[in-house]
């Protein structure tokens, strides 16, 4: 199994641990990950808040890279694999689009290269069975509130990835560890993603109702997949108790951080000491 | 009830995100399912339904200072929902780039100022560069101790990166920036 991996920006600064962690299961499952040389920014919101143009030409930078390594591509950032599965649909639906981002790029690309994010290769490629068969510490006891958050399912016909409502794949793996997914509302609410600095208001006021959902609903910790959402509801935490008075001190992982852990990695490996809530209740499963 | 001036920029408004978004404004019924899933609307002064009714109805330029258009969070749950297929969210997307194009007023939090300095980091680097990012919008706002309590312990983690990454192939993103600023528009 080999693919063209994607770290994106945030592998380099905030998500640090979710970059180390993939990196890490993917060679306990046997994953053979290269990098584009040469990756740059897929823009992010930034990007298509200010030109459609410029949003798929980004992204198309290095979806071109990658076709001449003939693989597929992975992306495990949520926001990434949004604005290049978004970008591929708009070059290959819209003509006008396309030559517009031909002549940014200086060449052509026709949006073929297929966008997968880690989930649906665990879950597809890797299958059920070896993933269970590798794991060597159950998380027995541990409940978990797989969160989604917005990148991932929407736009549902572009991203078409699992049920845009309800979806369960984050469940699924977290099943695999061992530990319980439990039942909750807000798989797919938005924490106000990339307002996190300019309305910092409005990010502590989305975070704070996930959070306390997420409690109020027995979990011991949320697993996510985007970082975004990991900074929005780890970070920000220390701000909800500032303006709203609520103490959480949920822990906030990702969930290749889970798997690892499952796979008998050790947290030093999968960027533990990097997140701002202590995952304690997490790690005390394995130790 | 929804009163609205109806003026020339009214028609061009309404065509101008037409044409940037590629959505039909005339086919929403006002079901109102995009303001019952947005996760801002109870914190905008504007919903999404409304924002349709409006351009639907020919608001004019004023429509682009509503606060709805700087606190939408992207977040794409009204497109997704939406039984008529309406691409709400790249409707905002269009009033966005129509409100930096015409100069409408900046509303709180100044989120037109953050994207100007993520994309100069991505266009100057070829990958996001978080401090010079931070202190352009810091600078920008004049909120400079936001957060800063934050920066110790997230230099501690890696969490955040002093320099700049290299790795980048700066020569083609720089292109993609020259290039679309010159084709200004271009594109549906």
């Amino acid at each position: 199994m080999r693919y063209a991996y994607f770290p994106g920006c945030s592998a380099e600064s905030t998500a640090r641990d979710m970059h180390q962690s993939t990196l890490a299961v993917a060679g306990a499952l046997g994953i053979e990950l290269i990098e584009p040389k040469g990756w740059t920014c897929c823009g992010a919101t930034a990007g298509h808040q200010t030109d459609r143009v410029l949003a798929a030409s980004l992204p198309a930078a290095n979806l071109v890279k990658i076709q001449n390594m003939g693989l597929d591509c992975i992306v495990n950032c949520a926001a990434c694999y949004n604005r290049m599965k978004v970008a591929n649909h708009e070059i290959s639906t819209d003509s006008d689009i396309r030559s517009s981002v031909a002549d940014a790029l200086g060449q052509n690309y026709d949006g073929s290269v297929k966008v997968r994010h880690l989930i649906e290769v665990l879950l597809e490629d890797v299958g059920v069975k070896k993933i269970k068969a590798s794991v060597k510490n159950s998380l027995s006891g541990l409940k978990v509130a797989c969160y989604y958050g917005c990148l991932l399912v929407r736009p549902p016909k572009v991203v078409n990835f699992d049920n845009p409502e309800n979806p369960t794949s984050l469940d699924k793996l977290v099943k695999m560890t061992g530990a319980e997914s439990i039942d909750w509302p807000c798989k797919i609410e938005c924490c106000g993603g990339g307002l996190s600095l300019s309305r910092t208001d409005v990010v502590v006021n989305l975070t704070d109702s996930i959070l306390g959902m997420a409690k109020d609903s027995g979990a011991d910790c949320v697993a996510v997949s985007c970082p975004m959402c990991q900074v929005n509801l780890d970070l920000r935490q220390q701000d909800i108790k500032k303006q709203n008075g609520k103490d959480y001190q949920m822990p906030v992982v990702y969930i290749t951080q889970l798997l690892g852990l499952a796979l008998g990695i050790g947290p030093d490996k999968l960027g533990f000491n990097k997140l701002m809530v202590p995952a304690s209740k997490v790690l005390e499963k394995v130790i | 009830m929804i009163t609205i001036k109806k003026s020339k920029s009214g028609i061009g408004l309404k065509q101008a995100v037409e044409k940037l978004s590629g959505v039909d404004l005339s086919v929403c019924l006002q079901c109102r399912k995009c303001s019952a899933g947005c996760p801002v609307a109870k914190i905008a002064k504007t919903r999404p339904s409304e924002i349709m009714r409006r351009l639907h109805l020919g608001a004019g330029n004023e429509l682009l200072e509503s606060d709805l258009v700087w606190t939408c969070v992207s977040c794409e749950t009204c497109s997704a929902r939406c039984p008529m297929g309406i691409d709400v969210a790249g409707v905002m997307d269009a009033l966005r780039k129509l409100a930096l194009e015409t100069g409408a007023s900046k509303q709180e939090g100044n989120v037109p100022l953050f994207n100007k300095a993520f994309l100069k980091t991505v266009e100057m680097f070829g990958r996001t560069y978080e401090i010079a990012m931070i202190g352009a919008y810091k600078l920008g706002t004049g909120k400079l101790m936001n957060d800063t309590e934050k920066f110790p312990t997230m230099l501690k983690k890696g969490k955040i990166s002093l320099i700049p990454s290299f790795g980048g192939d700066r020569k083609t993103v720089r292109r993609i920036f020259k290039k679309t600023k010159q084709n200004k528009g271009a594109g549906k």
